[in-house]
């Protein structure tokens, strides 16, 4: 358990990568994501201008704040006429997992220049993050501008994919016939997000929480219901992380 | 969608700025520092805290059948988890769940 690992050197190695090399690698790494990214992409634009965002809107959101999912919830709150501050504080709620992965990447960015470490944290994604975090996790001895290179090359294409992607919903979105499913595109692209993402109990008490909770609380006022359930659910998953943990080391 | 320009703006503008705090929080201002474990574990569970529960309502009681439970729409979303599970694939979920949708909504039609 307490086992000392040696500490994590900074230093270039003598196989030092060359950063455009790495970059390379990063956009390469980024490909399959792209598959994802652009039909998320376009599923914001169309149903962001299916409920009323005019295209100056929809990009506002797209460039602005670049969280899909954030994005969705804001809008789906939106559609149900949600006072504005739980718009805003849910959505946040939602993008909390962004300070996570800010909060993972820092012992291996921390030390970079400000300006790196701002470039790095707006174009802060899922698909970058675990890509980056998996690369710095297995190559300890990258340097930093070479750990800096690699982040960019893997953000490369999938920031202008993402705005491109959410022009065309944005601008397709009008001509959509009438009758067709478009509601059901933000539950079957949540419940996509969400089934691989439930690995442990943990991870599926916590999902199971959030559902019974936000059932529980509808009544709630202002929308209040989803916040409410998600922070018991949190919990809830954390709880039972430290169950499990102690099942495991039950020794100890 | 019954908001003022101003507002919708507003939400644009908070959600970009509060959304680049969160991003730029420990990379920025903590740096090198380590974060306490017990922080660490409850934020490692907002996305599946957050997100069943944004669309609980919608699949059992979808607005575009008046709030009554769908069958395709169901089914769409029992497809889509389960093939999210197995496969772990964004991708081939979303395509399972859409075709579903498509294929159940023809044939009850």
């Amino acid at each position: 358990m307490s086992q000392n690992l040696p500490p994590r050197s900074d230093d270039a190695g003598p196989q030092a990568p060359w950063p455009g090399r790495v970059f390379l690698q990063g956009l390469r790494d980024s490909l399959p994501f792209l598959l994802v990214v652009v039909p998320f992409g376009m599923v914001f634009g169309v149903v962001a201008t299916e409920a009323g965002l005019s295209l100056a809107q929809t990009m506002g959101f797209s460039v602005g704040v670049f969280a899909g999912a954030s994005q969705l919830a804001a809008l789906q709150l939106m559609s149900a006429n949600a006072p504005v501050l739980i718009v805003m504080a849910t959505a946040l709620a939602v993008n909390l997992r962004l300070a996570m992965y800010s909060a993972s990447l820092a012992p291996y960015l921390g030390a970079a220049p400000v300006w790196q470490r701002a470039i790095v944290a707006w174009l802060l994604v899922d698909q970058s993050y675990a890509l980056a975090h998996a690369r710095y996790e297995s190559s300890p001895r990258m340097p930093i501008p070479a750990r800096f290179a690699y982040y960019l090359g893997s953000v490369t294409l999938i920031v202008p994919f993402w705005c491109v992607a959410s022009y065309l919903g944005a601008v397709l979105g009008n001509r959509i016939p009438a009758g067709l499913p478009v509601d059901f595109a933000v539950p079957i692209t949540f419940l996509a997000v969400i089934a691989p993402m439930l690995r442990t109990l943990a991870h599926v008490a916590a999902a199971l929480t959030s559902v019974v909770g936000v059932l529980a609380f509808a009544a709630l006022p202002f929308n209040l219901g989803l916040l409410v359930a998600a922070l018991i659910a949190m919990v809830v998953g954390a709880r039972v992380e430290v169950w499990l943990a102690r099942q495991q080391g039950g020794g100890r | 969608m019954d908001y003022t320009l101003t507002q919708i703006w507003a939400i644009i503008a908070v959600l970009a700025v509060g959304t680049f705090a969160l991003r730029y929080s420990f990379l920025g201002l903590i740096g090198r520092r380590e974060l306490p474990e017990w922080t660490l574990r409850i934020l490692r569970y907002t996305p599946v805290a957050v997100l069943p529960g944004l669309i609980a309502p919608l699949v059992l009681f979808p607005a575009a059948t008046d709030g009554q439970p769908d069958l395709a729409r169901a089914l769409a979303a029992v497809v889509t988890l389960a093939l999210g599970l197995w496969t772990k694939s964004v991708l081939w979920a979303i395509l399972g769940g859409a075709v579903t949708l498509f294929a159940v909504l023809h044939v009850v039609g």
